[in-house]
């Protein structure tokens, strides 16, 4: 067990590692002079020059790379172009939005998805199967963000029950912020009970043609028993690794919830920053982002085990 | 029964899709582009079936060409990532060692990152643009076709038939190219067909949030983007390009059920 631990743990180092490696080399190639862009059309050569030093920029790549690195693991992210505040803490406030929506939709979505999908492969081919298989794959094929304005339209300009625009800080007035981040989160959640529910399913079917399944049965256990005893923790496992793809892609891809439902999330900030061409804030946010999804997906596997102990023993 | 239902659902539904793609290119109601500001927002009549946008501009039209548009990018993308990714898999998974080693790294860590995010770099470095977009959400896909490619070619390359190759004389790359390739397509040809929905979702996203394909041209990603201000006045603008990417999304999924059902029947019967 711990053996396992300790592996997947040193699995990460290089992941992050490379993962770095990837996001200065990326937003190195974007075309345009930083300095050009930073000092803006003016530009005094002299000034230039001694901008330049300052950043470091008239170092070989290599040792750049290194130097910036030293600061990255320090916590510092550098500063905004445009607005000169340190990158870490702002990516850190935006990120409280972002993740407390995710979060929350895919808690939710996992308490439908999976005991809807385990019904489904319990009554397989029948019409409540149809109708979880047929509800999951329409809301799978629904773009979240077509969802967020069909639900913004109904709700919010047609019924007006909700606010269309803004945001308020749970910490401030929790009434309000529920207000703002409920049809995001129910958006989200349509969404994700789509994915969840059909992998849920094909879990559920391979384990209840197992044969301990059908020992339990013969040996008289309820049928309930046997669905939440012996089905349910072996056919969440894989679930439960899809969820973390399904956190990190959400994170990835938050910003056009965020667009639609005008929040000030991390995925607002990235794609605001990319129309700035305030890169270090740029690089601040695909680096956090892409660290998030690895840690994410190192707190499942480590959980891992939890759910299916045979991972351990390996 | 159900599989079968699946198959002509998502055929039908892919069928006109791509028919209005081919349509798109040769003939629309109206030019998509053309900008008439005495028919600014005009709702859907038998003139307008879909109504008009805020440029005056026929939004059926602009769906059409939108299809075409996010058909092309989806099929570049799929080709572009499965030709590199397969080619790269089978070379890692065939000659092992060091290049294995170094292909895999740079696949994990390509890996590691979600797959958006991913293209969401690209584009600032390339550009929004419609190749920028196939280059981009191609790189964000190369990496699941590496992996899968290497992971049938590694059970391959051990079976008799790439040794005969070998033992009659044929050289290792004719042995590559000609016995592990073909050989390790199949599961590629499911992996596709989901990477052509996720494509398609992902170039509508981008679209959306512009940095994807730049209006004027239409897609349906920019259609949605740009309908936002006039939601309460014109809802119509943002119920086709959605219902569109939707069902598109739809037929995809159905048909790759089926092919999966196909290769795996286990899940189809009980």
């Amino acid at each position: 067990m711990l053996g396992y631990l300790a592996k997947r743990l040193a699995m990460t180092v290089p992941t992050l590692l490379l993962v770095a490696i990837a996001v200065f080399t990326l937003v190195r190639l974007i075309p345009g002079d930083p300095v050009q862009v930073m000092l803006g059309d003016t530009v005094d050569p002299a000034q230039a020059e001694l901008l330049k030093q300052q950043l470091g920029l008239d170092q070989p790549i290599a040792v750049q790379f290194v130097y910036w690195l030293g600061k990255v693991v320090a916590g510092d992210l550098g500063h905004s172009i445009t607005n000169g505040l340190a990158v870490l803490p702002l990516i850190l406030e935006r990120f409280q939005v972002s993740a407390t929506i995710v979060l929350v939709s895919v808690a939710i979505a996992t308490l439908i998805a999976v005991p809807a999908g385990l019904i489904a492969a319990w009554r397989q081919n029948s019409v409540t199967d149809l109708a979880v298989v047929g509800g999951a794959t329409l809301l799978l094929s629904i773009p979240s963000f077509w969802l967020g304005l069909l639900l913004l339209l109904l709700f919010g300009l047609k019924l007006k029950w909700l606010p269309v625009i803004g945001y308020v800080p749970f910490t401030e007035n929790f009434g309000q912020a529920l207000a703002f981040v409920l049809l995001p989160i129910a958006t989200l959640t349509m969404i994700e009970i789509g994915v969840l529910a059909r992998m849920a399913r094909a879990a559920s079917i391979e384990v209840l043609r197992l044969e301990y399944v059908t020992h339990a049965r013969a040996k008289g256990v309820p049928e309930w028993l046997v669905l939440g005893r012996h089905v349910l923790p072996n056919a969440f496992a894989p679930t439960w690794t899809l969820i973390g793809l399904v956190l990190g892609n959400l994170l990835g891809g938050i910003a056009v919830i965020e667009t639609v439902f005008t929040l000030p999330g991390l995925g607002r900030l990235l794609v605001d920053s990319i129309f700035a061409r305030d890169y270090p804030v740029v690089q601040g946010c695909l680096l956090f982002t892409a660290a998030i999804y690895v840690v994410v997906n190192l707190i499942v596997d480590l959980c891992y085990p939890l759910f299916d102990p045979r991972v351990a023993a390996e | 029964m159900k599989i079968r239902a699946n198959t002509a659902i998502g055929g039908f539904l892919i069928g006109v899709l791509v028919a209005t793609a081919v349509t798109a290119a040769f003939w629309t109601p109206f030019d998509p582009l053309r900008v008439n500001l005495r028919a600014r927002l005009q709702p859907p009549s038998a003139l307008y079936w879909l109504g008009t946008d805020e440029f005056g501009r026929d939004v059926l039209s602009r769906t059409m060409a939108g299809a075409g548009t996010s058909v092309t990018v989806a099929f570049l993308t799929v080709a572009f990532a499965v030709v590199i990714g397969a080619a790269l898999g089978v070379v890692t998974g065939y000659v092992r060692g060091w290049t294995d080693r170094v292909i895999m790294a740079v696949n994990d860590a390509l890996l590691a990152f979600p797959g958006i995010l991913l293209a969401l770099g690209v584009m600032i470095v390339v550009g929004a643009n419609k190749f920028g977009i196939v280059l981009a959400l191609g790189l964000a896909y190369i990496p699941s076709v590496v992996r899968v490619v290497r992971g049938t070619v590694l059970s391959i390359r051990e079976k008799e038939y790439i040794e005969a190759s070998r033992v009659i004389g044929n050289s290792e790359f004719y042995s590559m190219a000609r016995h592990v390739l073909p050989n390790s397509l199949a599961p590629v040809a499911v992996l596709a067909t989901s990477m052509f929905g996720w494509v398609l979702l992902a170039e509508s996203a981008l679209s959306f949030l512009g940095l994807g394909v730049p209006p004027p041209a239409p897609t349906w990603g920019n259609m949605l983007a740009s309908s936002r201000p006039y939601m309460e006045s014109a809802a119509w603008l943002s119920i086709a390009p959605g219902l569109c990417i939707a069902l598109t999304l739809l037929g995809i999924n159905l048909l790759g059920d089926s092919l999966r059902d196909r290769l795996d029947p286990r899940m189809a019967h009980g």
